[in-house]
């Protein structure tokens, strides 16, 4: 009873937070990008535009539901639901942090181990590809047939480099669990350099270079940009999804993003240490309580001295509310909970920004380009890398 | 419970193999296909084969079928139009007999399984995990495995030949 109470507990909780945490990563990428264009991003609804998800939520739900009538029902239905299922399955095999002990209960903060854990990652992100096909199929139209096409070929095409630079973290720390590939890196070499994939010794090179080829290919299978050839709006009006509206088009707007968050995780647990910290315990246990109090600070400083009106009342209790979330970090029970979540988040979200920062720097490639990268020079390269780690495990034993 | 899952799972597995071959609509029997190897996966996941699962479902259902379903959608196949004429034979003796065959093919199975084999209950096999297949391939199956694989460059090899554009 207890098992299916504690996991009822976790499946709420990690459901709530995922969901929010998506909404919430549209409003940090349109901000990200308003900024680095030197503009302002949504700033009406809320401070700083802080409830614009929300909004943006409401105005999908009550949106009408055009059907067109030249489309195959059945499949134009299926579509979304497969896309955005597939997307949002994988959060179940990624770890958040070690085994925890709330109220004498003892549990991970996952909501399953398997011992196949990245082959379910692998496997869902595979079947994902059928939504993004059918709709392109089923919506009878020449541009979301080409947007289909382009998205399916592409997704088959990066996922050999992608499964191969996943494959050379494997070979290092010997085993599919995300939980054990995490207790893998766990350590600090020579006293002080953490045994993350890409600094582990003697691996670092190799791994650094699957990483590199890893990230490469999570753009393509996310279909972000600079390979967002499946939705180039100046070629094909929205790609795939051109004829779905209102809630469906949520589906595949949240799929896309759910892609990105749970190939993000599994970026941190092969090659950056999962919850690893930077430096060892006593002094990495502080990072989180002075970055947040700083920026709490920050905040109740800017605050007393606000430029409009309303941050006179907003930052001072955002300052507050950072400052606590800081000092919780200290707490007795919630900082095993808290610090080994901060540094997942940290890095998680790092790869996240990237995203983000590569969307608002690169054009689009062209899509022969993207065909000839892909086979020419990604495919290759990752094989070599797999070839050097293998000779390295073999000869150095493990 | 596990022998309630495998029924809902065979059931949807036959269902869609039912489905695949009654639809005149190539992507339509695709699906189905993806259907039946879904659930045969979930099968293989109840006997305990976890890697045989992830592999059946990344192999099979991520990669083949989706380059069947990029073809048909490539070739915009559309769907088959009905035969006019059916034999009158085939319509009146076709299910019964398919039963029939069905049921003779059972009965002989049943009849060459040897007295003395154990019954496979769902939740005791354990011997499928990524390392016990890792093992078993690279150890006792090695000759086939070598085989196959040289076999699967003979065949990449054969499609880089024949893809090759002639200059």
């Amino acid at each position: 009873m207890n098992f299916y109470l504690v996991t009822m507990i976790k499946l709420g909780l990690v459901a709530f937070v995922f969901l929010t945490a998506l909404a919430y990563l549209q409003w940090i990428e349109r901000k990200v990008i308003a900024h680095v264009q030197l503009r302002v991003g949504p700033n009406r609804v809320g401070p700083h535009g802080l409830l614009q998800p929300l909004t943006d939520t409401i105005k999908l739900l009550t949106k009408e539901d055009l059907l067109p009538g030249h489309v195959n029902k059945f499949f134009y239905f299926i579509a979304p639901i497969l896309s955005v299922s597939c997307a949002l399955v994988g959060i179940s095999v990624i770890p958040f942090g070690p085994k925890i002990n709330v109220f004498g209960v003892e549990t991970y903060m996952q909501l399953t181990d398997l011992n196949i854990g990245v082959l379910v990652l692998l496997a869902a992100s595979g079947l994902g590809v059928y939504g993004v096909a059918l709709a392109g199929w089923a919506s009878n139209n020449k541009y979301s047939l080409l947007g289909g096409l382009r998205a399916s070929a592409q997704m088959i095409s990066y996922e050999l480099p992608l499964s191969l630079a996943i494959a050379i973290p494997l070979l290092v720390y010997n085993s599919l669990s995300m939980r054990e590939i995490v207790e893998a890196q766990n350590r600090f070499q020579f006293g002080f350099i953490p045994a993350w994939g890409i600094f582990q010794f003697p691996y670092a090179p190799f791994l650094f270079i699957a990483f590199i080829i890893f990230l490469i290919g999570a753009f393509a299978e996310t279909n972000r940009i600079p390979f967002d050839l499946p939705e180039a709006e100046n070629e094909l009006v929205a790609g795939f999804h051109t004829e779905y509206a209102s809630m469906k088009f949520a589906a595949f707007f949240m799929a896309e993003y759910a892609n990105m968050v749970n190939i993000c995780c599994l970026a941190t647990h092969l090659f950056l240490g999962g919850w690893v910290p930077l430096f060892p315990a006593p002094y990495s246990d502080f990072v989180p309580v002075a970055l947040f109090v700083a920026s709490g600070a920050m905040m109740i400083f800017h605050g007393l001295n606000p430029r409009i009106k309303m941050d006179g009342y907003t930052l001072p209790a955002f300052g507050v509310v950072f400052i606590g979330l800081g000092l919780a970090h200290m707490a007795p029970v919630l900082k095993d909970i808290l610090v080994p979540l901060f540094w997942f988040l940290a890095k998680a979200g790092f790869l996240l920004f990237l995203y983000i920062w590569v969307r608002a720097t690169l054009p689009r490639f062209r899509y022969d380009q993207l065909m000839d990268f892909a086979w020419i020079q990604m495919f290759p390269a990752s094989l070599a890398c797999l070839f050097a780690v293998g000779f390295i495990v073999a000869w150095w034993g493990l | 419970m596990d022998t309630l899952l495998f029924a809902l799972f065979a059931g949807i597995a036959i269902l869609s193999a039912v489905v695949m071959i009654m639809q005149r609509h190539p992507v339509s029997s695709a699906l189905a296909l993806v259907g039946v190897m879904g659930s045969l996966a979930i099968l293989y996941l109840l006997l305990g084969a976890t890697f045989i699962a992830a592999a059946q479902l990344i192999v099979y259902a991520g990669a083949i079928m989706v380059l069947f379903l990029f073809v048909i959608m490539l070739l915009n196949a559309g769907a088959e139009p009905k035969p006019l004429r059916q034999s009158f034979l085939a319509r009146a003796l076709g299910f019964p007999l398919g039963i029939a065959l069905i049921a003779i093919l059972g009965f002989l199975i049943q009849r060459t399984v040897p007295p003395d084999s154990v019954v496979v209950r769902f939740a005791d096999a354990k011997a499928g995990s990524p390392q016990d297949i890792g093992r078993a391939l690279f150890t006792q199956y090695l000759l086939p495995f070598e085989v196959t694989s040289v076999l699967v460059l003979i065949a990449i090899l054969g499609a880089v030949v024949l893809a090759r554009k002639e200059t």
